[in-house]
This record gives structure tokens, C-alpha cells and sequence, in this order.
């Protein structure tokens, strides 16, 4: 069942990924293929047993930030633009091919080498209340850098969103 | 997990990094090049769970968090640095914002 169930997940996630990069018609097909990527991540994270990291994920990423992708796209009225004569670039496209296909190909055989078994649990594991209390404890700095963090991004969106720079 | 071993879960994340790359390298509309960044925060992230499953510790899963809180902001104020260039210039496309360069 787990090992159908990742099966499944992975090649979603892999195929809208290539969904994401691969629509030239336009932007609005990779929002929404970036949207399934997300959902089939936030399914492997809980095969992981991370079911917060899962929540998490599709709260802020299928939830807000692909909503954010879609206004932006949306509001400024885009249609299959960027797909123009400046996207075939053959030596770019190469080069590009050939250094991606080299690094996946050099990881894989790097990590094949440990074939470890997974370690046993406890059933508190990757639960909101676990990662919860770690992180109002041990990491409690974080979360106020992330806090103050978050405050200068809202401050700076409208900045610059707000009207024409001179 | 059955057969599905650690290493799985880490070609999975490697090969969406690598598509994520790609689309940074190869695309030439900032939107779509914005979204292969996201692409390899996520791939980033899933290694991060992977590993921290992996050692049976859940210090990852709190980094993959601050990942995407990191994330979060990065799209709101990248996306609206590129509403004020569509404004000023009226175009997506990279090769037409090329005043930095130097």
C-alpha cells in the first residue's frame, strides 16, 4: 500500500514538475501544474510520517502562495508571453540539459551506496504537538526571526507594489 | 515503507531540484522562472524530511518549516518586484530588464 502510494506520489510530483517548466502556452497552465506538485509533496511528506510538514504544506503552498502566482498572473494579464524567440537558446538549452542529467545522475550514485532501512519511530513523531513543542522550546529564537522576518516581507511587498518608481 | 528505502525518497527530491534548475536556466518569462525557484525550495524541503525520517529525529521536518516561512516571503516580495517592472516596463520577459546589467 505505502510503496503503491509513494509510486503514485513521486510521479506526480516528478510529471508536474515538468508540467511547470514545460507550458509554453502559458503561465497559468504552471500555477496550476505547480499546485498538483505541491499536493503529491505534501502526500510524500506524510508517507514520511512529517504529517505537519504535510499540513503545512498544503496551507501555505496549494493554499496561499499558488493563489499569490495566480493574482499575479491574472492581474497583470499575461498570455503565453516570455515564450517568444528569446526561449530557444540551443547552446543555453544544452548546456543547461547536460549539467542538470550530470548532477542527478552523479547524486543518485552517490547516495545508492547507503541502502539503510528505516528506524523504528515513536508514535509521536512529526506531530503538530512534537514539532509544536520544539519549536516554543529548543527553537524558540527561530520562530521570532521568522516572525520579524515575515513583518519586513508584508512591509516591503507593498512598498513596492504600491505605485511607479521614479 | 515495504521496498522504498531512504535513497528513493532522495532521487525524487533530486530530480525535481533538477527540473527546477532547468526551468531557471531554460525559461525565459520571470514568472515561470519563479515558480522552477519554488520548484527547488520543495525539493529542498522533501530532502530535508527525508533524511530527518531517515535518522529518526525531527530537527528537519522544524528546518524544512523555517524553509518555507522563508519561502513564503521571498514570493510576496518577488512578486511584487515583478508587478512594479510590468508596470514600469511593461514586459515579463528577462532579456528585456537588462539595466543591471553591467
Amino acid at each position: 500500500m505505502r510503496t503503491a502510494l509513494f509510486w503514485i506520489f513521486s510521479v506526480m510530483a516528478v510529471g508536474s514538475a515538468l508540467g511547470v517548466v514545460g507550458s509554453l502556452r502559458s503561465p497559468i497552465n504552471s500555477a496550476l501544474s505547480l499546485v498538483l506538485s505541491m499536493l503529491a509533496l505534501a502526500g510524500l511528506y506524510v508517507l514520511l510520517e512529517a504529517q505537519f510538514v504535510g499540513l503545512i504544506q498544503v496551507m501555505v503552498y496549494a493554499g496561499a502562495i499558488v493563489v499569490l502566482f495566480l493574482f499575479v498572473i491574472m492581474l497583470l494579464n499575461l498570455r503565453g508571453s516570455g515564450a517568444g524567440s528569446a526561449e530557444s537558446r540551443p547552446i543555453g538549452k544544452a548546456a543547461g540539459a547536460v549539467v542538470a542529467v550530470g548532477a542527478v545522475l552523479w547524486l543518485v550514485r552517490r547516495l545508492a551506496a547507503s541502502r539503510a532501512p528505516w528506524p523504528e519511530v515513536d508514535p509521536t513523531y512529526g506531530t503538530t504537538r512534537a514539532i509544536g513543542e520544539a519549536l516554543y522550546t529548543d527553537y524558540v529564537l527561530s520562530v521570532q526571526v521568522a516572525g520579524v522576518l515575515l513583518l519586513a516581507g508584508i512591509i516591503a511587498a507593498v512598498v513596492l507594489a504600491k505605485k511607479k518608481i521614479d | 515503507m515495504g521496498d522504498v528505502l531512504p535513497f528513493h525518497f532522495q532521487v525524487v527530491a533530486a530530480l525535481i531540484f533538477a527540473i527546477g534548475a532547468l526551468g531557471v536556466m531554460l525559461r525565459r518569462n520571470m514568472i515561470v522562472m519563479f515558480m522552477s525557484i519554488e520548484l527547488m525550495l520543495n525539493a529542498a524541503n522533501l530532502s530535508l524530511v527525508a533524511f530527518s525520517r531517515e535518522i529518526g529525529n525531527d530537527q528537519g521536518q522544524i528546518l524544512a518549516f523555517i524553509v518555507m516561512v522563508v519561502a513564503a516571503v521571498e514570493v510576496a516580495v518577488g512578486l511584487a518586484i515583478i508587478i512594479s517592472l510590468v508596470r514600469n516596463r511593461d514586459t515579463v520577459n528577462i532579456e528585456d530588464t537588462s539595466q543591471m546589467k553591467w
